[in-house]
């Protein structure tokens, strides 16, 4: 059995060690907010946090987690930043499918985590990892710019 | 077997009459609405005793939950990123006078309540559902809500002309009494509809016309929405699948015992062309898919590769017999009269739908019948091929649409849905069925490629007298709906943007000749006819205007004089990207203009190409006339993706086939663009008070020939073949 510790709560899975990270949160646990894209770790779909920083759980197995706490969309709204940049979608409706958007907004706030006042190259170098097939990239820069403005 | 197509005649009686309004061939002409026929038997939301339902698009119930309206909208079209759920909401409320956000949106069960007539069946696509909606939605909302006046006005002993309505309630407006909508539910429910429903003139609109937010933006911004792939149901397994990746192939061999021997494996299911592993989870499905090690009996068709099938399309310059699909003036006559000729030949490839959410089915079959929970753009025939499969009949079968995570057409089909019915049969417990990635893209129906060959005759000024255009590949609609061919056999939708287009030609000639594609199926793709189509015909307006020592804008509007909608977009897409006003050298500026979908639009396209086997997209200026913008913001959205999706498919995208497997098969060969190269678009939205048109695929088809429009004005250089970059690349 391994224990991993998502969302602030602690759950018990018995699948393999390798199993990436994504299926225990999709599959196992029903934290189906984070998407499965290409499984290679090329679209970004099933960004997460792991200690805070975005990680893709398609290509991280569980295994390696070794009881950092992870934080997925279901749980990002429990932090002001994450409040801040949901906000900042929601105000631009940033969405289209809004398939990839729990990937992007994941991404988006490990960036301002780091640096609050992003950039257009600093967005493009923290967010290029991220595919929109509908096409929403101005849309999420902008939103990126408009959250940091929100962070006092 | 197919699915009946056609939707009873009986149901079309109650409101007919065409627009006028032509787009890709296609005639709308709004269809009955009804109740939601025998077919449906599940629980349908809200609906509780008492409920008044007018017609199939509202349900309105005495209200059992505290801040609840009671009100559910029933929204014909899916969901697949385009806004149309806020689109359609936005119709239905404004005549209905209640507030978006006050309802409940529910997906449309399959239902010949829900068929537009001239799509065939009950289906989302190629930005048609605005144009079919628009009065349809409206009369619904317009018919409930006179009923429920009615019915207040009943309750009061008053004439209906001392009600008024808003937000959801009747207004006695000489007392100042209101009752909300869910309390006159059950005595509207006892009314006849109104035979004569007017509709409110524009100056009355209060949503109609403005810039509202998304329904679905919040839930999707937390991670709520369920998609598809994100169903859960009890006792559900894990599946995946793989078919063989040459079509027409078959399952030859594998190790059965490996497979289930992996940790989490339950089933391996076998049928004709695929194998599908049963597991806990996705991952011990994959890892167990990988230990069945499978091989392929792989058929005539492993020897396909991609050159064969360009080669099969270049042929077709030569065919003697092509079939004459439109003709105006005397072309030949003017051709042989003409000054001087010029001709040019292009080439477009097989592209990949690949939208972010991999096809996936959820489904359940039972010995009684069937729960189908699926993305789909033709939930009707969806549900049809699950019927036949399970051996049920179709009203034991329930499909459940559901959030699609990107469409482009790639959910008109529905052969995932049949295969996911032929594996879920063999079990008793729902499964649901996740493709890979590299299923999703290797196995895909893909957009056509194509060979175009345009000729114009040109009076000794230059000027044209006679255009003569062949357009060489498959015909998606002899498949996907074989009565859609005409009698001598050309898909419709294959004269957009040639001979449905802005342009007056003094006399042209459109033919066909017909080419399926061996190896892969065809399909659709953001409305086939339009977007490839005005990649020809605007890169040869483009080489005509050059040619002629013109300005690529004055020489459009000179062709395109007679349509006054059309010139306003070219002009304001000129003014907007500072037409004519000098640029740093190697940086160019292409143009494009078009009537596609119902809408018109003028594109400029600034580039750079300082570093000459590269382009940069320095911006992008689009002027967009869709007629009467229903939600301003969300035009605005549509253009701005459509329009980065058609340049990364325009710069990037080829499928390509070697010994008949498709090559790219996952995001590291089959490139998407990104943030970072992806161009600022600005858009300027022409006043109207024109029936709408559609607007999801139109930044799609403007951005390849805007695109190497610049190119060609950057450097020199006309790229005729599709995708761009590796032409820049093989210079």
């Amino acid at each position: 059995m391994l224990t991993v510790r998502i969302n602030d709560t602690d759950y018990q899975t018995d699948v393999t060690p390798d199993t990436p990270l994504l299926w225990v949160l999709r599959d196992m646990l029903g934290l189906t907010g984070t998407k499965f894209g290409c499984g290679i770790a090329e679209c970004g779909a099933c960004t997460v946090h792991v200690n805070g920083k975005a990680v893709r759980a398609c290509s991280l197995p569980v295994g390696l987690l070794n009881g950092r706490p992870v934080t997925t969309i279901e749980g990002i709204g429990n932090d002001p930043l994450g409040q801040a940049v949901q906000k900042a979608w929601m105000e631009i409706d940033v969405v289209q499918c809004g398939y990839c958007q729990p990937g992007q907004i994941m991404s988006a706030i490990a960036l301002l985590r780091d640096n609050p006042h992003p950039t257009d190259a600093d967005i493009d170098a923290a967010m290029s990892g991220n595919i929109c097939r509908c096409g929403t990239y101005l849309r999420i820069r902008q939103a990126i710019h408009n959250a940091a403005g929100l962070i006092t | 077997m197919r699915p009946p197509v056609t939707a009873p005649t009986s149901r079309r009686h109650f409101l007919t009459g065409a627009t006028g309004l032509t787009v890709a061939g296609l005639l709308p002409r709004h269809r009955a609405f009804g109740r939601p026929s025998e077919f449906y038997q599940g629980p349908l939301v809200g609906e509780t005793k008492g409920a008044f339902a007018p017609n199939a698009y509202i349900r309105i119930a005495p209200s059992m939950v505290a801040g609840d309206s009671g009100i559910t909208l029933i929204l014909p079209n899916v969901e697949m990123g385009q806004g149309i759920y806020t689109g359609a909401a936005t119709l239905i409320a404004e005549e209905l006078e209640v507030e978006p956000d006050q309802v409940n949106l529910e997906a449309a069960p399959p239902d010949d309540a829900y068929v537009a007539a001239d799509m065939g069946t009950q289906a989302t696509g190629g930005s048609t559902s605005t144009i079919f909606e628009w009065t349809t939605l409206r009369q619904a909302g317009a018919a409930a809500r006179l009923m429920l006046v009615q019915a207040a006005a009943g309750q009061w002993s008053c004439p209906v002309s001392d009600c008024i309505t808003r937000q959801g309630q009747v207004f006695h407006t000489p007392s100042g009494r209101s009752i909300a909508y869910a309390d006159l539910a059950a005595d509207a429910a006892k009314l006849s509809p109104p035979k004569d429903i007017p509709l409110k003139t524009a100056k009355d609109w209060t949503l109609i016309g403005r810039s509202r937010h998304r329904l679905d933006s919040r839930a999707k911004v937390e991670g709520k929405t369920l998609f598809g792939i994100d169903i859960r149901k009890p006792d559900m397994k894990h599946a995946t699948v793989a078919a063989c990746p040459v079509m027409g192939g078959t399952v030859g061999g594998m190790d059965r015992d490996a497979a289930l021997r992996t940790p989490g494996v339950h089933a391996v299911l076998v049928i004709d062309n695929a194998v599908c592993v049963v597991a806990d989870h996705y991952w011990a499905a994959k890892k167990g898919l990988d230990a069945l090690a499978v091989t392929w009996n792989e058929g005539t068709n492993a020897s396909v590769d991609t050159q064969r099938i360009y080669r099969e399309l270049h042929d077709g310059l030569s065919e003697p017999k092509p079939v004459v699909a439109k003709s105006t003036g005397d072309a030949a006559a003017a051709m042989a009269r003409a000054a001087t000729r010029y001709e040019a030949t292009y080439q477009q490839p097989l592209l990949a739908h690949s939208p972010m959410e991999p096809v996936n089915c959820a489904i359940h079959i039972r010995p009684d019948g069937a729960d189908v929970w699926v993305g789909t753009q033709v939930p009707m025939w969806a549900r049809d091929s699950v019927a036949d499969i399970a051996g049920l009949p179709k009203n034991r079968v329930q499909l459940h649409c559901q959030y699609i995570g990107g469409g482009f057409g790639r959910r008109l089909e529905y052969e995932y849905v049949t295969q996911a019915a032929q594996f879920a049969k063999q079990v008793p417990y729902p499964l649901k069925i996740v493709w890979s990635r590299e299923e999703d893209l290797t196995l895909d129906r893909f957009r056509p490629a194509y060979v175009d060959h345009v000729r114009a005759g040109l009076d000794a000024r230059g000027r044209i007298e006679s255009m003569e255009f062949r357009v060489i590949g498959p015909a998606v609609v002899a498949r996907w709906e074989p009565a859609g061919l005409s009698p001598d056999g050309f898909d419709e939708d294959l004269a957009a943007a040639i001979s449905i287009t802005p342009y007056t030609w003094p006399a042209s000639r459109l033919d066909y000749v017909r080419r399926e594609a061996p190896g892969v199926v065809t399909a659709w793709w953001r409305g086939v006819g339009g977007t490839r189509g005005l990649f020809v015909v605007e890169s040869f307006i483009d080489e005509l205007a050059l040619r002629a020592g013109a300005d690529p804008v004055a020489y459009r509007r000179e062709l395109i004089r007679e349509q006054p909608r059309a010139r306003v977009v070219l002009d304001l897409a000129a003014e907007k990207s500072g037409w004519g006003t000098s640029l740093p050298q190697r940086h160019g500026r292409g143009v494009a203009v078009q009537f596609l979908f119902g809408s018109y639009l003028g594109t400029v396209i600034e580039v750079d190409m300082t570093e000459p086997a590269q382009v940069r997209i320095v911006h992008v200026t689009v002027a967009v006339d869709c007629g009467q913008p229903v939600n301003p913001d969300q035009i605005r959205a549509q253009i701005e993706g459509g329009m980065i999706f058609g340049l990364g498919t325009a710069l990037f995208n080829e499928i390509t086939l070697s010994n008949g497997r498709v090559q790219e098969d996952n995001f590291n060969l089959w490139r998407i663009m990104r943030m970072n190269e992806a161009p600022p678009v600005d858009i300027h939205i022409v006043a109207s008070t024109e029936t709408p048109g559609g607007i999801g695929e139109t930044g799609t088809a403007a951005a390849a020939p805007a695109l190497a429009n610049a190119i060609a004005a950057a450097s020199g250089r006309r790229l005729r073949t599709l995708p761009l970059l590796p032409g820049l690349e093989s210079a």
